[in-house]
């Protein structure tokens, strides 16, 4: 097994972290080459930024490396943050919080961290002072709804709940009325795990929405895709048919607390204009951030 | 994903300039790389192990022959289809039996990869092959999750071992495995908590529990969506753990799933068993065949090689033995076939079909094909109404001529054609006494033959 073996060893010297890869990729040159703008690619390429979105990325640091007739190499990894950082908006996309209620859908494929993220928003907004309410939208997985309820806990917050098995919409409904009735701030409804190619599935997404929809107009204020940061190029197809499905309005990237860098995310701005508001950064109830395009994109290239 | 839908085309445009059937030679070789490079990078397939592949294919690929099935676009795909099948390893849906019950499997994982439902699933098939299974509630960390694995027991009346969450999984661990023991049940699934391979406490505790009962089978668990990272977590997995297999969740979606190669690729191990839905009885036994045009993204273009190389498609081969007994066979049958035959030469398989002709003399026929009278009979079909080619006997005088300026032949062309045609359905017409003329060695002239 030759090519086993090959390969293993290349990838000693690849699993070095980003920061270092960089800092080797610019400070052992004295000047700006074809196999430098290579290695770029390749860096981007593998935080899973996608080849198509890499080589254009890198073609628009050659243009500025050439306006600005730029020489030394340490400045590449600047003017490539900054047109990342271009592409994600600069600064914080923040929560769409209205005055009275704020109902928040949060939607994604199976196991992505919908529920803990959950979680750790209520907590989140709780401590800005708001009142949360729960809804145990997934009615599907084996004990989701035990699990939103240890969160809701946890967070010190209610949940409005069915039994394994019910229609969501449902659970929705009455999540809405007891919503309206208890002056509650923030609404968050959990919902099952689903492939975005299931259209059943993705139907009954449809349905819960239009439910709160029809009870309280202008609702939902946001659709939350949580996204893993572990996922490849697919999370764009999972933003593009959520999105059809559901209307996305933000981003939660979950799991950054590994090493894989979630740069998929750079491709669905840029494609679908759908922004990052939050990132996950584990599994405790405070690990999570709101999401900075300045700190991602550095987080890409130390 | 146009890309993928692309890339047979494209693959098929960087050999177009390549005339005729040859080696292929290096230049054509590297620019039919770069659209399989992007294609895999699209599919998830690290970065790394895309190099070495590509470069390993690439060195295979200069001074092959092109097969005469096949274009040059083709035989590379091929050959990179073939190569990818190989890494992808055979089939292997078993599971390591201990000698003496009982048999211990432990599966491990990222979080939210699949896990606990796994657990489920596997149970209820090696159930199904007569194993009496134990589910361990070995996550005590995720809420919920001891929870989840009792109603998925429930559902499938298997007994679960659980302690709660205040035990040690290491202690759940050998308490299950004296339970399984002392109930005479002889498969003991473990569930562990999801962690990330960085971590180094909780590997650690998968390294304890390992020691503590021995697993004949660790099984890593692996997202099919998952994106480059996969090479890290599975070989930081496989250094810990020394996993025995891989089991590939999700892929009833719409992902390439070339994490599935990166995954192989770096540990070596093989892929058992596929994940293809959220029901507790969708865990099938993984195909790495199957998984390789996926990846490719030209699963349509694989199986029309296929096709070329082993025998057509059989519903379609029992269409036209129909027509051909029937004579019902028309010009819009010759074109179709034709096109086909252009596409993948499946002639050899048609003539196949034919009684008597077979072995020697199929080859010999085989060789005789004229790709540039093929090329003329195709224009003047083409050239022809519908209505003309389902009823050929309507094509008098004026209408040759026509079908003859318009597809730059000569009205003696257009004559020859029909002419063979005719002849040719009026020997499928006898088909059943063909066999003797062709053994008396009476000539089949099909008019694409020198
Ligand atoms: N390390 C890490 N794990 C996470 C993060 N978010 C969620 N998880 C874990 O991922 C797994 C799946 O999460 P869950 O909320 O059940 O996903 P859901 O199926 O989308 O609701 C659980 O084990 C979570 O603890 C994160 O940001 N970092
Ligand atoms: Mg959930």
């Amino acid at each position: 097994m030759g090519f086993f073996s090959k390969l293993k060893e290349g990838l000693t010297k690849t699993s070095q972290n980003f920061v270092e890869k960089i800092e080797t990729l610019v400070t052992g040159r004295k000047h700006i080459d074809e196999e430098l703008y290579e290695e770029l690619e390749e860096i981007l390429i593998q935080a899973d930024v996608g080849v198509n979105t890499s080589m254009e990325l890198v073609e628009a640091v050659r243009k500025k490396v050439r306006e600005r007739k730029v020489e030394d190499p340490a400045e590449l990894k600047d003017i490539l943050q900054e047109e990342i950082s271009a592409i994600l908006d600069e600064g914080k996309s923040p929560l769409n919080l209205i005055e009275g209620l704020t109902v928040i859908v949060v939607v994604g494929v199976n196991g992505v961290g919908k529920t803990t993220t959950i979680g750790k928003l209520a907590n989140w907004l709780k401590e800005e002072g708001r009142k949360v309410l729960l809804a145990a939208g997934d009615t599907f997985r084996a004990a989701a709804i035990d699990q939103l309820e240890i969160w809701s806990n946890r967070a010190g917050v209610e949940v409005i709940k069915h039994n394994e098995g019910a229609d969501p919409a449902a659970v929705a409904y009455d999540a809405v009325q007891a919503a309206k009735a208890r002056k509650v701030d923030c609404l968050i409804v959990d919902t099952a795990g689903r492939l975005h190619t299931k259209t059943n599935l993705m139907e009954e997404l449809k349905k819960v929405k239009r439910v709160i929809e029809r009870e309280l107009p202008g609702a939902p204020h946001e659709v939350l895709l949580v996204l893993d940061a572990t996922t490849g190029q697919n999370a764009v197809s999972q933003a593009k048919l959520f999105g059809e499905a559901a209307g996305v309005t933000g981003i939660a990237l979950t799991k950054l607390d590994g090493t894989a860098k979630g740069g998929v995310v750079i491709s669905i701005k840029r494609e679908l204009n759908v922004p990052v508001k939050f990132i996950g950064v584990g599994e405790g109830m405070d690990d999570l951030r709101e999401f900075d395009s300045r700190d991602f994109a550095q987080a890409l290239f130390g | 994903m146009a890309l993928f839908e692309g890339l047979a085309d494209r693959l098929q445009n960087a050999f177009k300039k390549l005339k005729g059937k040859g080696k292929l030679d290096e230049s054509d070789v590297s620019e039919a790389m770069r659209e399989v490079r992007m294609a895999l990078l699209e599919a998830d397939v690290n970065f790394k192990v895309v190099k070495d592949f590509v470069n390993k294919v690439k060195e295979k690929s200069i001074g092959k022959e092109v097969l005469e099935s096949l274009t040059p676009g083709q035989q590379v795909i091929k050959i990179v289809n073939d190569e990818l099948t190989e890494l992808m390893g055979g089939a292997q849906a078993k599971i390591n039996l201990a000698p003496k019950p009982p048999t211990v499997v432990m599966l491990v994982g990222l979080q939210g990869a699949g896990k606990t439902t796994t657990v489920g699933k596997l149970a209820n098939l090696l159930r199904k092959q007569g194993r009496r299974p134990l589910l361990v509630a070995g996550d005590i960390y995720r809420p919920a999750a001891i929870k989840q694995l009792e109603v998925l027991g429930r559902q499938l009346d298997i007994p679960v071992f659980a302690m709660g969450d205040k035990q040690s999984p290491v202690d759940i661990a050998k308490g299950a495995l004296e339970s399984a023991q002392s109930k005479g049940l002889d498969l003991v699934i473990i569930d562990t908590a999801g962690r990330l391979h960085i971590n180094e406490e909780l590997m650690d505790e998968l390294k304890n529990i390992k020691a503590a009962v021995n697993p004949h089978e660790i099984l890593l668990v692996v997202d099919a969506m998952t994106g480059q990272d996969a090479v890290t977590v599975a070989d930081s997995f496989n250094k810990e753990l020394e996993i025995d297999g891989v089991i590939l969740t999700k892929l009833d979606g719409d992902t390439r799933g070339g994490a599935a190669l990166s995954v192989k690729a770096v540990t070596g191990k093989p892929i058992k068993f596929a994940g293809m839905g959220e029901k507790l009885d969708a865990l099938e036994p993984f195909h790495p065949d199957r998984m390789a045009s996926r990846i490719l993204g030209m699963g349509d273009v694989l199986s029309l090689i296929e096709k070329a190389q082993a025998n057509i498609d059989q519903e379609q081969a029992e269409k036209l033995q129909k027509k051909l007994r029937t004579a019902d066979f028309n010009l819009e049958d010759f074109l179709d076939q034709m096109q086909q035959m252009k596409k993948l030469g499946p002639l050899e398989q048609i003539l196949g079909m034919i009684p008597g002709l077979g072995g020697k003399k199929l080859k010999e026929l085989k060789d005789q094909i004229d790709e540039k009278e093929m090329a003329h009979i195709e224009a003047i079909i083409k050239s022809m109404t519908t209505e003309e080619r389902r009823n050929p006997e309507i094509i008098k005088g004026s209408r040759r001529k026509r079908i003859a300026q318009g597809s730059g032949t000569k009205v003696q062309d257009v004559n020859k054609l029909l002419k063979q045609f005719e002849q040719t359905r009026e020997m499928f017409k006898q088909f059943a006494g063909m066999e003797k003329k062709m053994k008396k060695g009476g000539g089949l002239k099909l008019p694409f033959f020198k």
